[in-house]
C-alpha cells in the first residue's frame, strides 16, 4: 500500500517485476533480463550474491526495506551502462577492491539522468563511480568504509569526466576522498556531510563551473582540496576540525575567479590555504580556532578578504612573501587592540593580521618550538608597536570593532 | 668524654681553629675564653657539628661526630644569639622542640621555665622578644632533655642580673649532678664561682688549657677575670 | 620520625606566611577571572600558561630562596639538635615543596579543575607543580652558592630570568644560525635543558596545537606525541628536581653554620 503513490507516478504502460528470495523470479540479473525499458523492478528484503549485475536498459529498480546487494569482497556490485535508470533503497555491501582496477559499488559508467537514491553503501571501495555521466542525481545515500590506509582505500562518490551532476544530502566517511570531482563542470555539491576520510572530504581537481554549498566537512586527513579549476563558488559550508599536520578547511591551489562565501572555518590546521590564487573573493565567513586562519602563499594576487570575522585563531594570517597583492577590508579581528573614536564601528588605525612570529616560523619552522614562551610574547608585542618584519602592505584599514553578523 | 684532635678550620684565608686539641671530661665545667675572634664560637660549633672541620677530628665518647649524628642528643646547646621562627610563639618553639628531640627516656627538666616565668608570656611570638627573653627561651631550651653534657655560648649576655644570677643557679646545680659544661663568656666575672678549668684561645690556637687552680697559682691573682686579663696582656 | 616533625613546622610556618597567602589569593583570582572573562575554556588555560611558565618559577624561585634565608637560624637550631643533617635540608625542602604546591593547587589547580577538567587542563595543573618544585630544589641550590642574603636572592632572579627568556633567546640565535642544518633533533635536546621550555612543549601539545607543530616540523610531534617521548620528558623534569636537589644536599653536608 505504501508503494501505490510511487506506482502511480510511473508511466502507465510500465510492467512491474518482482524479484523476492522465496521466488518466482529470486534474482535481480533476472529481472533486469526479463524487463522491458521504463519497467519497474521491485525487490524484496534479502540476500543477493550475484557478482556483478550490469543494468544496460532504463529500468527502475526499487529496493523494498533495503535489499542486499552483496559483492563477497570480489566483485564490483552494479553497473549501470544505460541512461534514465534508478537505483532506490539498496543496502550495497562489500565490494571488491584492487590496487589496479577501480572496482566500485555502483558505478554509472556513460550514462545520463541516472538517479542513484536512498542507498546504503558498507565497505565498498570506490562507493558511487561516475564516468562519462551527466545529469545525473545523487541524493541521500550513505556511503561509509572503515578506514585502513590510504592505499588500500578509495573515494566515496567519484565523478570524472562528468557533467551537470548533482550530489546531495549523502553522509560519507571513511573512504579516501569523500568526494572526488576531476574534469566534472556545471555540477551542485549541496547538504552533503563527509566526515572521517582518510585524504579529502573533497577533492576538486580541473573542474570548472561548479558550486558546492552547505556541506559539512569534518574531521578529514586533509580537509578539502580545490586544484586547477575556475569560477567554483562555494557557499554556506562547515569546515571542522581538520586537524593534522597537513590539514586544511580548505587547500586552494591554481584557483582563479571563485568565490567562498558565508562558510564556517572551526579548528582546522590552516583554515584557508592560497597558493596560486587569482581574484578570489573571500567574504562573510567565520574563521574561528583555527590554527592559522588564513595561509596566503606570496603567489597569489588579487584576492579580496572582505568582511569575515577572526576569532580565537592562533594565527589569523601568515604569508611567506613580503609583497602583498591582496586586499584586506572590513573584517573583524578579535586580536585588534585600536580604538574608534568617531563611533562608526570601524577601527581607526589599521591592523596588522601577520604576528612577526609567524613569519619567524614561516622561515624557519623548527621555531614553532618556541612558540608561546615569554620571549616569543615579548617580540609580538614589540611588532605590534614598531613593525619591522611583517609586511608593511599586509594590513586591514578599516578593521571591524564588533564581530559582523551574517 | 668529648676529644677534638688537631682541629683545623679555615674560612677563606683566615684560620679560625689551628691545629686545636681539647680533651673536656664529665663533671668538668670549662670556660672557653680569649679575646673576640679568637675562634671560641668555631670550636663550639665543630663540637656540635655545625661546621666541619677541614681536618683533624672529634670524638664524643669515643665516636668519631662526622658519622654519629645521634650524639647531640646528649648535648643541650645555649646559641650566642637565638634566633627562632618568628611566627612562632614560645610555647610552640618548646613544643616542638619537645616534639623533635623527645623519646620515651628523656625526662624533662622544665626548671627554668619556671625559674623564668615563661609560661606566662608563651602566646607571644618569637618576633615580638627582646634580645634577653630570646636568651631565656635558648637557655630554657638547652636544659630542657637533661642533657650529659651543656655547651652555653655566651649565656648571660643580654640577661638582667637577676636572670644571670637564676642561669647561674641553674648551671651549679647542673654542674653537680657532674655534667660536663662549656661556657664562653666575655664577661667573667660571671663565671668566677663556677669554673673549674679554662680554655684560653687565641688567633684560632689553643693556649693553654689548665684548671682554675693552676691559673690563679701562675697569675698570682684570686681573681679569674684579672689572670685572664694578666695573660692577655702577657701575650 | 623527626623529618615528618620538621616537614610539619616548614609547612605550618608557610602556610601561615602572608606572601604565601596573597600568592594564593592572587593565583585565585587570576585563575577564577581568566575563566570568567574569556568566552571559552581553552582561552582561559592560554592564559593561565603564561601565568605557570613565568609567575609561577619566578615566586616558587624567589620565595624558596628568601625562606631559606630566612630560616639560617631555624636550621642553625635544627643542626645543633640531635638529627641528621641531610634530613634537616631534606626536610625543609619536602616542607617548601607540599605547601608551595598546596597553593599553587588551591590558586591555579581549584580553577583548572572546575572550568576545564580535560586533558590540557590536568597537564597545566601537573606541569605548574612540576615547575613549582623544580625551582624550589633550583632554589636550595641557589641559596647554598652565597652566604649573602641579598646575593642569594640577586642569583635566584638571575636564575629565573636565564629560565625564562635568555635560554630561549639563545636558542632561538642558534636556530638561525645553523638554518641550513636540520636542527629539529637538537632542538629536543636544547629543550630538555630547560624545564620551562620542555613544560611549556607538553601542555602545547595538549592543547591541540600539536597540529600546528606537526605542520611545520613533524620530529617534534613524533617525540614528544607518543607515550615513550612524554615519559622521557617527565623523566627529565623530574631529574630538574632530583639533580639540584642532590647537588644541595652535597653542598649543605659540608656547610658551616
Amino acid at each position: 500500500m505504501i508503494l501505490l503513490p510511487v506506482l502511480a507516478s510511473l508511466p502507465a504502460l510500465a510492467g512491474i517485476i518482482r524479484v523476492s528470495p522465496s521466488g518466482p523470479i529470486r534474482s535481480i540479473k533476472q529481472a533486469i533480463e526479463k524487463a522491458k525499458p521504463f519497467d519497474t523492478i521491485i525487490v524484496e528484503k534479502g540476500i543477493y550474491k550475484e557478482g556483478t549485475i550490469i543494468v544496460n536498459k532504463p529500468v527502475y529498480l526499487k529496493g523494498i526495506n533495503y535489499p542486499v546487494i552483496d559483492g563477497e569482497n570480489k566483485y564490483e556490485i552494479i553497473t549501470i551502462n544505460s541512461d534514465q535508470v534508478t537505483l532506490d533503497g539498496f543496502a550495497v555491501q562489500h565490494s571488491g577492491s584492487s590496487s589496479y582496477n577501480d572496482i566500485a559499488a555502483i558505478r554509472i559508467n556513460n550514462a545520463r539522468k541516472v538517479t542513484i537514491r536512498n542507498n546504503q553503501l558498507d565497505d565498498t571501495f570506490f562507493g558511487i563511480y561516475s564516468q562519462h555521466a551527466g545529469s545525473c542525481l545523487i541524493t541521500g545515500n550513505t556511503i561509509r568504509s572503515y578506514p585502513k590506509t590510504e592505499l588500500g582505500s578509495a573515494n566515496g562518490i567519484h565523478c570524472w569526466k562528468s557533467d551537470s551532476m548533482q550530489i546531495t544530502n549523502n553522509k560519507i566517511s571513511g573512504h579516501r576522498d569523500g568526494i572526488y570531482f576531476e574534469f566534472v563542470t556545471a555540477s551542485s555539491i549541496r547538504n552533503n556531510y563527509s566526515h572521517d576520510n582518510l585524504r579529502y572530504g573533497l577533492h576538486f581537481m580541473f573542474s570548472n563551473k561548479d558550486i558546492y554549498d552547505n556541506n559539512t566537512f569534518e574531521r578529514n586527513g586533509a580537509g578539502v582540496a580545490v586544484m586547477f579549476s575556475k569560477e567554483v563558488t562555494m557557499l554556506n559550508n562547515k569546515f571542522l576540525s581538520n586537524w593534522g599536520a597537513s590539514s586544511y578547511g580548505i587547500l586552494l591551489k591554481e584557483i582563479s575567479d571563485s568565490h567562498i562565501e558565508h562558510n564556517d572555518f572551526s579548528r582546522n590546521t590552516t583554515g584557508i590555504y592560497l597558493e596560486g590564487t587569482t581574484r578570489i573573493m573571500v567574504t562573510k565567513n567565520h574563521f574561528n580556532g583555527n590554527g592559522y586562519a588564513l595561509r596566503i602563499q606570496a603567489s597569489c594576487n588579487d584576492n579580496t578578504i572582505l568582511q569575515n570575522n577572526f576569532t580565537g585563531n592562533t594565527f589569523d594570517v601568515a604569508t611567506n612573501g613580503s609583497l602583498v597583492l591582496n586586499k584586506f577590508s572590513r573584517n573583524y579581528w578579535d586580536k585588534y587592540e585600536g580604538y574608534d573614536l568617531n563611533r562608526d564601528g570601524v577601527g581607526d588605525i589599521p591592523f596588522r593580521p601577520v604576528s612577526m612570529y609567524s613569519m619567524v616560523v614561516e622561515r624557519n619552522p623548527t621555531a614553532m618550538m618556541l612558540f608561546r614562551s615569554f620571549l616569543v610574547n615579548l617580540f609580538d608585542k614589540t611588532e605590534k608597536m614598531l613593525p619591522g618584519l611583517t609586511p608593511e602592505g599586509l594590513r586591514d584599514d578599516q578593521p571591524m570593532m564588533r564581530s559582523l553578523k551574517f | 668524654m668529648i676529644i677534638a684532635t688537631n682541629v683545623t678550620k679555615k674560612f677563606g684565608k683566615l684560620a679560625a681553629l689551628d691545629n686545636v686539641s681539647v680533651n673536656c671530661n664529665k663533671g668538668q665545667c670549662i670556660s672557653l675564653t680569649g679575646p673576640n675572634g679568637s675562634g671560641k664560637t668555631t670550636l663550639i660549633k665543630c663540637l656540635l657539628g655545625m661546621v666541619v672541620p677541614d681536618s683533624g677530628f672529634i670524638t664524643f665518647n669515643q665516636q668519631n661526630i662526622l658519622h654519629h649524628w645521634k650524639y647531640r642528643s646528649q648535648i643541650g646547646y645555649m646559641p650566642q644569639t637565638g634566633k627562632y621562627p618568628d611566627n612562632m610563639t614560645i610555647a610552640q618553639v618548646l613544643d616542638m622542640m619537645k616534639d623533635i628531640r623527645r623519646n620515651d627516656k628523656t625526662e624533662l627538666d622544665e626548671e627554668l621555665i619556671d625559674t623564668f616565668d615563661l609560661q606566662n608570656i608563651q602566646s607571644k611570638k618569637m618576633r615580638t622578644l627582646s634580645g634577653g627573653t630570646r636568651q631565656k627561651v635558648s637557655a630554657a631550651l638547652a636544659f630542657l632533655f637533661n642533657p650529659e653534657v651543656l655547651i652555653l655560648d655566651e649565656p648571660t649576655a643580654g640577661l638582667d642580673p637577676l636572670s644571670t644570677e637564676l642561669l647561674k643557679d641553674k648551671i651549679r646545680k647542673e654542674k653537680q649532678k657532674g655534667k660536663l659544661i662549656l661556657i664562653t663568656s666575655h664577661i667573667l666575672s660571671d663565671l668566677d664561682d663556677l669554673v673549674t678549668e679554662v680554655i684560653y684561645m687565641q688567633e684560632g690556637r689553643l693556649r693553654f688549657h689548665k684548671s682554675i687552680g693552676e691559673l690563679k697559682e701562675d697569675t698570682g691573682q684570686t681573681q679569674l677575670s684579672r689572670a685572664i686579663a694578666q695573660v692577655m696582656k702577657s701575650n | 620520625m623527626y623529618m615528618k616533625k620538621v616537614i610539619k613546622y616548614v609547612i605550618l610556618d608557610i602556610l601561615k606566611n602572608r606572601i604565601m597567602i596573597a600568592y594564593t589569593v592572587f593565583l585565585l583570582a587570576i585563575s577564577l577571572s581568566v575563566f570568567n572573562l574569556e568566552d571559552n575554556n581553552a582561552k582561559g588555560l592560554l592564559s593561565l600558561l603564561n601565568l605557570v611558565l613565568i609567575l609561577v618559577p619566578l615566586v616558587s624561585i624567589v620565595f624558596a630562596t628568601i625562606y631559606v634565608y630566612n630560616a639560617t637560624e631555624f636550621i642553625e637550631l635544627l643542626v645543633s639538635q640531635p638529627l641528621k643533617r641531610v634530613n634537616i635540608w631534606l626536610s625543609i625542602f619536602t616542607g617548601l615543596a607540599v605547601s608551595c604546591s598546596l597553593a599553587f593547587l588551591v590558586g591555579c589547580g581549584l580553577p583548572v579543575l572546575l572550568y576545564a577538567p580535560e586533558g590540557s587542563g590536568l597537564m597545566l595543573i601537573l606541569m605548574g607543580l612540576l615547575i613549582t618544585i623544580i625551582f624550589i630544589a633550583i632554589a636550595m641550590l641557589a641559596s647554598l652558592l652565597t652566604r649573602d642574603k641579598a646575593k642569594g636572592t640577586g642569583l635566584a632572579l638571575l636564575l629565573w630570568f636565564y629560565f625564562t627568556l635568555i635560554f630561549d633567546g639563545l636558542i632561538l640565535f642558534l636556530l638561525f644560525q645553523f638554518m641550513d642544518y636540520p636542527m629539529e633533533t637538537p632542538m629536543i635536546i636544547f629543550s630538555s635543558l630547560n624545564p620551562i621550555d620542555l613544560a611549556r612543549i607538553l601542555i602545547l601539545l595538549k592543547m591541540d596545537i600539536s597540529a600546528l607543530m606537526g605542520a611545520t616540523s613533524a620530529v617534534f610531534k613524533d617525540f614528544f606525541g607518543t607515550g615513550w617521548g612524554m615519559s622521557i620528558s617527565l623523566l627529565i623534569l623530574l631529574s630538574w628536581i632530583f639533580v639540584p636537589l642532590w647537588w644541595s644536599v652535597v653542598k649543605f653536608r659540608k656547610k658551616d653554620l
